[in-house]
């Protein structure tokens, strides 16, 4: 049942990502242009994400998960060094290429030799993190 | 309201919903790096196919509508140097950073964690600067 349902998620996720423009690098890049032609797609696309996310929230309240376990427990209203330098590496490559990792899948089997590149390169940077965390600590 | 803006309301009322499916029925925040990247260093090995039966459903689904409905265009650059620069940060950043847009952005800002929010202002003030120094000043993207 776990993994029926995180099918059926990523599925709706990848559904969502497509149908909002989300895989499309121009409309991400568009966003982040703010000095060209500026487009506004994203954040109707990150208002449209949250109020679900929100809602659902609301009810895990007093509640447990349908299939067991606990909610997961709020951080620590924290933000380190490595929260920063790593949003930054990151927001540097979207803004490079227009892709973050859920479109990047989403986007695998139509993105051609540059979308298969960026997710190789994307899995190489993920196994070389834990050495440039550690230059943080 | 432009075509565009309500696709985009619409679509992301579907990752939000996905978002919310993962977080009430399995009780995980559905972050796509971290999801990925438990799969990638052998972290997240404990609960393997939750991730990789996620994985499937965002690769196949995408997949499946292209083919019945045609591809929308990736646009994605034709330089490959940009692309594997691009990767490389995007993995390294999001798992320093323990999160990206799903994770940080959706989950993060709907449950006003502050970790979220910090996130998200900083990889789109970066985004922002990246786009502007390499599109109009060296013109490479």
């Amino acid at each position: 049942m776990r993994n029926l349902a995180a099918l059926i998620a990523g599925g709706l996720f990848g559904a969502g990502l497509l149908i909002s423009g989300m895989t499309n690098t121009l409309k991400v890049q568009g966003w982040l242009d703010v000095f060209g032609q500026w487009d506004p797609t994203l954040a109707f696309v990150m208002g449209g994400g949250i109020i679900p996310m929100a809602i659902a929230w609301a009810l895990t309240k007093n509640r447990t998960p349908v299939l067991g376990g606990e909610f997961p427990a709020k951080s620590k209203p924290e933000a380190d060094k490595k929260l920063i330098v790593g949003s930054v590496l990151f927001g540097i490559g979207w803004g490079l290429a227009g892709l973050c990792p859920g479109p990047s899948i989403a986007a695998l089997s139509f993105g051609g030799v540059g979308g298969i590149t960026f997710v190789a390169a994307m899995v190489v940077g993920m196994l070389l993190a834990p050495k440039v965390r550690a230059l943080l600590d | 309201m432009n075509h565009d803006w309500l696709m985009g309301l619409l679509g992301g009322g579907l990752i939000g919903t996905s978002a919310a499916i993962f977080l009430l029925v399995n009780g995980k925040i559905m972050g796509a790096s971290g999801l990925i990247g438990g799969l990638v260093d052998k972290s997240g090995m404990s609960n393997w196919q939750e991730r990789a039966a996620w994985l499937v459903g965002l690769f196949a689904v995408p997949a499946i509508m292209t083919l019945i409905w045609g591809v929308k265009p990736t646009n994605i650059t034709g330089n490959l140097a940009v692309i594997v620069a691009a990767g490389l940060f995007v993995g390294v950043g999001t798992r320093i950073a323990n999160g990206c847009t799903s994770g940080h952005g959706i989950c993060g800002i709907s449950r006003l964690s502050l970790r979220g929010i910090v996130a998200t202002v900083f990889y789109i003030l970066a985004g922002g600067l990246t786009v502007v120094i390499f599109k109009h000043v060296l013109g490479v993207i």
